[in-house]
This record gives C-alpha cells, structure tokens and sequence, in this order.
C-alpha cells in the first residue's frame, strides 16, 4: 500500500491503495471527480522528494504528495 | 530557516543575522523584507507551509550560496499575518556586493515559484485560497 497526501488547500483527507508506479497513482486519482481541477497544476513529490517521471517505482509504504500551485512571502 | 507562528519580528531577525556573521569577513549583507499590503479589503494574509519539501529546497539554496563563498537565510509565517506586517524575510552573506546582489534575486524568485508554501487571503475571519496569485511547481501536471 503508498499513501497519498493532499496539500494545503485541497483540502481532501490521505488515502491509501495499491500502486506498482506513479501511472498507477494517477489513473487512480484521474477518476476521482473532487481532484479534476487540480491535478493538472499540482506537482508531485515521493517520500519528500520531488519527482517527475510517471515510471517512477513505488514500494510499500511510500508517501506521495501532491502540491498544488504556491505562493509563499 | 526559521518558522514562526504569525507575523515576523523583522527587527529582531535582521539584528540577529547581523550579529551571527558579525566575524564572518562579509563585506555585503543584503536583506530582504516581504509585507503585506492593505488590498482588496484584506485583514490578513495567512500561510500553511510543508515543512519537510521547503527545508529540502532551503538546503539546496544553501549548497549553492556555500560555493559562490555566500550564506543564504531566511524567516517565514505560519497562519495570519494582517496586514502592514511581515510574513517574509531573507537575506544574503557574501564576501562582495556582486554575488549578493545577484543571489538574492535568484532566491527570492525561486522562493515564489518552489516554496511549498500556500496563501490565503483572509477577509471576514475567512480564509480563502490565493489561487489567481499561486505559480505551479516545477514538475506539475505530472499525474494528470
């Protein structure tokens, strides 16, 4: 099982489920209807570290964030 | 990186970054303040911040200011800031003016586009997102 967390203000409670890679994470999250206007915008990090390739192989236990559009300062 | 729940006390910041490097033989300190306007009937600004993602970032700037023989700080809010206070102060160390000068450009830019932080405006006691002000991270759009 990894874990999905969703940042700041998303607002959406952590879910879990089984995922062999990213691309698995996303097609999940595609379907969910609360997350369509966010997922084109969020940038995504894997156990705190910022990722960017869908192949990308995920283990049990992994924490994945999704980070929506900042604005610090 | 000093985290603090609501606004800055920029004075105290500033004096003690001063003192902390008052050895160190730089011959420029540049700091920088971020404030927060009275705009569009705002009371407030309030910040969420993910800690873990920013000290990476934060540490990664260090590295870089480390081999041009600079120091990079910097001080940020947690929840409500109101307005005419500060959320957001930096400041660059180096040796001559030229590499500070260039480097707290770079940072402070990179800051409003990495930073994991998040900007509500509040108004009413409410808080609303800062979505039309907020910059995707680099790397966005990856799952969609």
């Amino acid at each position: 099982m990894v874990k999905i967390e969703f940042l700041g203000p998303i607002g959406k409670a952590p879910i879990e489920m089984e995922a062999s890679t990213l691309a698995d994470v996303s097609n999940r999250l595609k379907a969910d209807s609360e997350l369509s206007s966010w997922l084109d915008k969020c940038a995504v990090a894997l156990n705190d570290t910022m990722v960017n390739d869908l192949g990308t192989v995920l283990k049990d236990g992994d924490r994945i964030s999704i980070l929506p559009p900042v604005c610090g300062g | 990186m000093e985290l603090y729940n609501g606004p800055l006390d920029v004075k105290e910041i500033f004096g003690r970054w001063l003192d902390e490097e008052a050895e160190s033989n730089y011959g420029a300190y540049i700091p920088f303040v971020g404030t927060i306007r009275a705009e569009d009937e705002i009371e407030a600004l309030s910040f969420d911040i993910y800690e873990p993602i920013l000290q990476k970032w934060f540490d990664t700037w260090q590295e870089k200011a480390a081999a041009l023989g600079a120091v990079v700080k910097m001080a940020h809010s947690i929840g409500d800031v109101p307005v005419h206070t500060s959320s957001y102060v930096s400041a660059v160390f180096s040796p001559k003016r030229r590499v500070a000068l260039e480097l707290i450009d770079a940072f402070v830019e990179d800051f409003k586009a990495n930073a994991p932080i998040w900007k509500y405006d509040v108004k009413n006691g409410e808080r609303m997102y800062a979505a039309d002000r907020s910059t995707p991270m680099d790397g966005s759009g990856l799952l969609a």
